[in-house]
């Protein structure tokens, strides 16, 4: 076999050729670019400082109500080239999209344009108080403006309340929407059904909101069992939350008459947008009877992931949801100016259920996200959804005949590729088969969700990588899925490669261990 | 007197008051054991409802009252090493003692021959 | 398009594989009525960068940018110098790129940065324990209150009257559908904040009491004994923090007794950005009540080489584990963000932070006094940071900084425009001055905001 990578390196070199094992051991622990860095704790001094200020004059007179802190703050610093070169070294221990591959279902680990950040940084909208007159930040509220606008038209939807700060605060967003839809005609509901394989915040985010939540089971093809759903409704039954694309990587084909029969049941459809980035362009949710539906412009719309946020997550609202929808909001007036309705409109606020966040939502990821929409425009968007799903029923194909695909005779995918782990042996599982695509320089897939399918793993490739790059990672994701499946020991210990080996979870967890002690 | 229930507890019967844990089963499905959480001394639980929780790095797992009473002590060894559930469950690793509302709802538990063949079928 | 590799070529090779003939056959499912039978009409099509920054920068250029002006807002958002290599180590791509650090092997430098983050926020917060951060302050405040209705086990929380009015508002929503009662209350225009008769609205329903340390009008005290009278009745000390620079200057919120401290991060690292993204901190000052923490938790370990390595811990309070028994929905955090706060703390250190707070409050003095002497304006605050409250001798002063905007000051934030509708509140300006503030800047609002009085009826 031809070897995938065209470096130099082969697969049959051993490890000890490849230089990887059996080396000399070094007295810094580093191994050539793999650094090693201490704590920031363990290597700053509390008399250290990066940056150039004037010395604190102990005589100066305060005005500190006799509040002036004397005990040490227990901070450390240190200069601007120790600090570049901390950071520096810790980035190298971790994976990114920058770096390779990174196929984590469900979390649309897509390229970042760079413009997106340069834009983001532009004085006139990084440098701007939220406070500030809004004669003086018509720019920035005409981007918002401007997102909205092309978030409703991609939707299909009447509005949409921007403020929301991720997707699950999205979430929040739409089902207090709901709640407040339903006190308004005084109809108190108290359930909300939920697909079991729906993402962990639906159920965490319906119950924070005072609803119960019940389970609705799934077809064995992998969608919502729409009979089990019509026969649960009722007039206790304020509404749906339903992942489309699902949680499966499927379309729900039915999504059209599940909202139909929830709205003759008086409930409304809440509808998961952490999928939406496999139909952008391609479907509109509003065609589709969706009431609210939240969108990820960190999934969708390529703002970045950061390591865990911030995300932003805007939420389309229909007709009837739309007057509940949180404070602020942005409208135009008679001369084209913007300005932002709040507490104090009382007129136009309407119902609006309140405010959700401190100010307006997250501005630097509404600059990035409208750059994107304009640098693709309608017709590139499409193209998105249409690679993406390209991309993941290309491995779905690629990998089937070796990987159990537990969904992969109910038609094609969406955006990701859904297999499980039922035919490994000696006791390997899905996990083992993560950390071996670690050491072939993957991050791995998502693994063990969505709960419904045994040892689960979910593949997103995204649009944004060549076809040279996913045929690389077929070719590794089928060599360790081999590995699993004969039972190969030594994928157990996996990986071997990483700057830690695995890590003792269950040490962490018994005795917390949650800052620096010393 | 030794009681088990479906959910996988043991509850041993001394007098009034009985000794409520999880089997050595359930200890083996749930994995290494991080955490549980007791409840408080006083409290009075139904049969069946959440009377504990048993956390391992993955999952929460609610522990239900096998009967009705009030909580009379908590086993204060687990906060400091809630690894005694994984090593002695039915012994050191006991989660709480109860009071014994209504002794008939003993009878509706299974004895250590029977709670062996609830295993087999399983 | 810039950004799709896939050429025609590897379509057509791609689709031979699936077995389809066209990529339209991979959206059968799809019902027909929602198909689309081209781009969406009403939006433009794909566009070059340049292109696409000339659009940008023209919406940039219609807003006043807050460093080319004389510059006095805060009200729960600062202007900070936020040094070069912040920005520079935030753009790192394997910092920029990565997600929430589920496979830790790969991920030891977000993680082990959050766990520097957490020591850092717990050390200036004067707490045991704090989280991998929230969204922003205002929803960490909430996120506080529903915590202390957990861990107490009752349902009323008492808000300081001094509470930043959006916090507020933020908790009063998020109350409403939980079924928690809320006492809110205006804030008292005074020169100290009114402590006993915040203490005489705890009772033994309460849960916890939240109040803002520096308050809504700059204003500092000793909260000691809030700490203990709501103790004494069983409720927590819920303290908020939006300007976490004063921290190096006045005591910590935990010195005082707080039980559970969050605030707004975005001073240090962040930048304005319009009100977003932001960092919420969050902190308990006992660590037994870290299970009943939301948001994210890093923890050290070892790998099994015995190496130390990071985590995320405790999982099991969080969605993916707990669904609906959660201790919130929160799934992410603002990872990117709280890089950049930590960062910039690093530059500063204990020295730094202590030097820059002194130089906070320094200006902030010199501007009080300068500010004093306009005619018809007072200081309301006998303490402060570094904002603090005018009174405009009864002008109105949401017309005042309007007026000031057009002179090209921006004078303050307005308590009109924070608590519209309020009579009593009318006549205030909040006026925050940082390290960015020049003596110049003083200067020019002082003889600007005499002009505008003079000129406003």
């Amino acid at each position: 076999m031809n070897a995938p990578n065209k470096s130099g390196w082969k697969p049959e070199m051993s490890l000890a050729e490849s230089g990887f094992l059996g080396g000399p051991v070094t007295t810094t622990g580093n191994r050539g670019l793999m650094l090693e860095e201490p704590l920031l704790f363990e290597i700053g001094r509390a008399d250290v400082t990066g940056v150039d200020l004037p010395d604190v004059d102990p005589a100066a007179p305060t005005r500190l109500g006799g509040l002036a802190r004397s005990e040490a703050i227990g901070l450390v610093g240190l200069t601007e080239p120790e600090t570049v070169r901390h950071y520096t070294r810790l980035s190298r221990q971790n994976y990114g999209i920058d770096l390779g591959f990174f196929p984590l279902g469900s979390c649309t680990m897509k390229h970042n344009p760079r413009l997106n950040e340069k834009m983001a940084r532009l004085p006139g909208f990084a440098d701007i108080h939220p406070l500030a007159p809004q004669s003086s930040v018509q720019g920035a509220l005409e981007v918002v403006h401007q997102l909205g606008h092309w978030l409703c038209k991609l939707t299909g939807m009447p509005a949409v309340a921007m403020s929301p700060k991720a997707g699950a605060h999205g979430e929040l967003c739409g089902i207090l929407a709901i709640r407040a839809a339903h006190e308004a005609r005084g109809d108190a509901r108290e359930v909300v059904l939920v697909p079991e394989s729906a993402h962990g915040t639906n159920p965490a985010t319906a119950a924070f909101a005072g609803y119960r939540v019940e389970d609705i089971p799934a077809t064995p093809e992998g969608r919502v069992d729409v009979a089990a759903l019509k026969a649960r409704l009722g007039p206790d039954v304020a509404g749906v939350m339903i992942t489309n694309p699902n949680t499966c990587g499927l379309f729900e084909k039915d999504f059209r008459e599940i909202a139909d029969a929830v709205h003759a049941a008086g409930g409304y459809v809440y509808c998961d947008g952490a999928n939406f980035n496999a139909i952008v362009g391609k479907v509109r949710p509003g065609d589709l009877g969706v009431d609210a539906m939240h969108i990820n412009l960190h999934k969708t719309f390529s703002t970045p992931h950061g390591g865990g946020g911030p995300g932003s997550g805007p939420v389309v609202l229909s007709e009837a949801l739309a007057p509940y929808a949180p404070l602020p909001f942005i409208r135009k007036d008679a001369e084209g100016s913007f300005y932002l309705v709040e507490e104090e409109n009382r007129e136009e606020r309407g119902p609006s259920f309140g405010r959700m966040t401190a100010f307006h939502g997250q501005m630097g990821m509404f600059t990035r996200a409208l750059t994107y929409m304009l640098s693709h425009g309608a017709d590139g968007l499409k193209q998105v959804a249409e690679d993406a799903v390209l991309n993941a029923n290309y491995i779905l194909r690629s990998m089937e005949d070796i990987l159990h695909a537990p969904f992969g005779a109910s038609g094609p995918c969406m955006h990701e590729a859904l297999f499980g782990d039922k035919d490994f042996t000696n006791g390997l599982s899905t996990l083992d088969v993560a950390k071996g695509l670690i050491d072939e320089g993957y991050h791995p897939m998502t693994v063990y969700f969505p709960l419904v399918v045994h040892g689960a793993m979910l593949v997103e490739p995204t649009e944004t990588e060549s076809k040279a790059a996913i045929d690389q990672f077929i070719t590794a994701f089928r060599a360790v899925t081999e590995r699993a499946l004969e039972g190969d020991e030594a994928l157990k210990q996996a990986p071997y490669y990483s700057p830690r080996r695995r890590l003792d979870e269950t040490g962490a967890a018994r005795k917390p261990k949650l800052a620096y002690e010393g | 007197m030794r009681y088990y229930t479906d959910e996988h507890e043991w509850i041993e019967v001394e007098g009034d008051i009985a000794t409520v844990g999880i089997t050595e089963y359930a200890q083996g499905q749930l994995g290494d054991i991080v955490f549980v959480e007791l409840p408080e001394v006083g409290a009075l639980i139904e049969q069946g409802k959440d009377a504990a929780v048993v956390e391992s790095v993955k999952a929460a797992s609610d522990v239900y009252a096998p009967i009705t009473g009030e909580i009379t002590e908590v086993n204060p060894a687990l906060e400091e090493d809630p690894a005694l559930v994984n090593s002695a469950p039915e012994d050191g690793g006991w989660f709480f003692k109860m009071t014994i509302a209504d002794v008939g709802e003993l009878d509706g538990l299974m004895d250590e021959d029977g709670y062996k063949a609830f295993l087999e079928e399983l | 398009m810039r950004y799709l590799p896939l050429t025609d070529t590897d379509r057509q090779a791609m689709l031979a594989k699936i077995g389809a003939a066209s990529v339209d056959d991979l959206f059968v499912d799809v019902p027909e009525v929602a198909r689309l039978d081209g781009p969406i009409r009403g939006l433009p099509m794909h566009a070059s960068e340049m292109a696409v920054e000339r659009h940008m920068k023209a919406l940039a250029a219609k807003n006043l940018v807050a460093g080319e002006v004389p510059f006095f807002l805060g009200a729960g958002a600062y202007r900070h110098h936020v040094p070069a290599s912040v920005d520079t180590i935030i753009q790192r791509g394997e910092f920029l790129t990565a997600y929430t650090p589920y496979q830790p092997e790969i991920a030891q430098g977000t993680l082990q940065m959050l766990f520097e983050f957490q020591t850092q926020v717990a050390r200036l917060y004067g707490c045991a324990v704090a989280n991998a951060s929230l969204y922003d302050g205002s929803t960490a405040c909430w996120e506080a209150v529903a915590m202390a209705t957990r861990v107490t086990k009752r349902k009323r929380a008492v808000l300081s009257g001094a509470l930043h009015p959006h916090y507020a508002q933020v908790v009063k929503t998020m109350a409403h559908f939980t079924g928690d009662e809320i006492a809110d209350a205006l804030p008292a225009i005074t020169a100290e904040p009114d402590l006993d008769g915040l203490i005489a609205r705890i009772d033994e329903e309460t849960a916890c009491v939240v109040v803002q340390y520096p308050d809504i009008l700059g204003r500092i005290s000793d909260l000691t004994p809030v700490a203990e009278a709501a103790h004494a009745k069983g409720a927590l000390l819920v303290v908020v923090n939006t300007e976490p620079v004063a921290l190096g200057a006045i005591m910590s919120p935990g010195e005082m007794g707080a039980d559970i401290v969050v605030g707004e991060g975005q001073s240090l690292g962040v930048g304005l950005q319009f009100g977003g993204p932001y960092l919420g901190l969050f902190a308990v000052r006992d660590p037994k009540h870290v299970r009943q923490m939301p948001g994210r938790l890093c923890g050290e370990t070892t790998d099994a080489e015995g190496k130390r390595g990071f985590v995320l811990t405790l999982s099991t309070r969080e969605q993916h584990i707990r669904r609906e028994k959660a201790t919130s929905n929160i799934c992410t955090n603002s990872g990117l963000c709280a890089l950049a706060f930590s960062v910039h703390m690093t530059l500063l250190g204990e020295r730094g932070l202590r030097e820059l707070a002194a130089e906070n409050h320094r200006l902030a003095c010199l501007a009080a006094d300068r500010l004093a002497k306009v005619p018809g304006v007072e200081v309301l605050n006998t303490a402060f940071f570094n904002e603090f409250t005018l009174m405009l001798g009864g002008k109105p002063a949401r017309e005042i900084i309007r007026d000031l905007a057009d002179r090209g000051v921006l004078g303050g934030v307005s308590l009109g425009r924070l608590y519209p509708g309020v009579e009593a509140l009318e006549h205030a300006l909040l006026v925050a001055v940082t390290e960015t503030t020049t003596e110049d800047d003083i200067e020019r609002l002082a003889q600007e905001l005499e002009a505008s009085i003079k000129e406003t009826v």
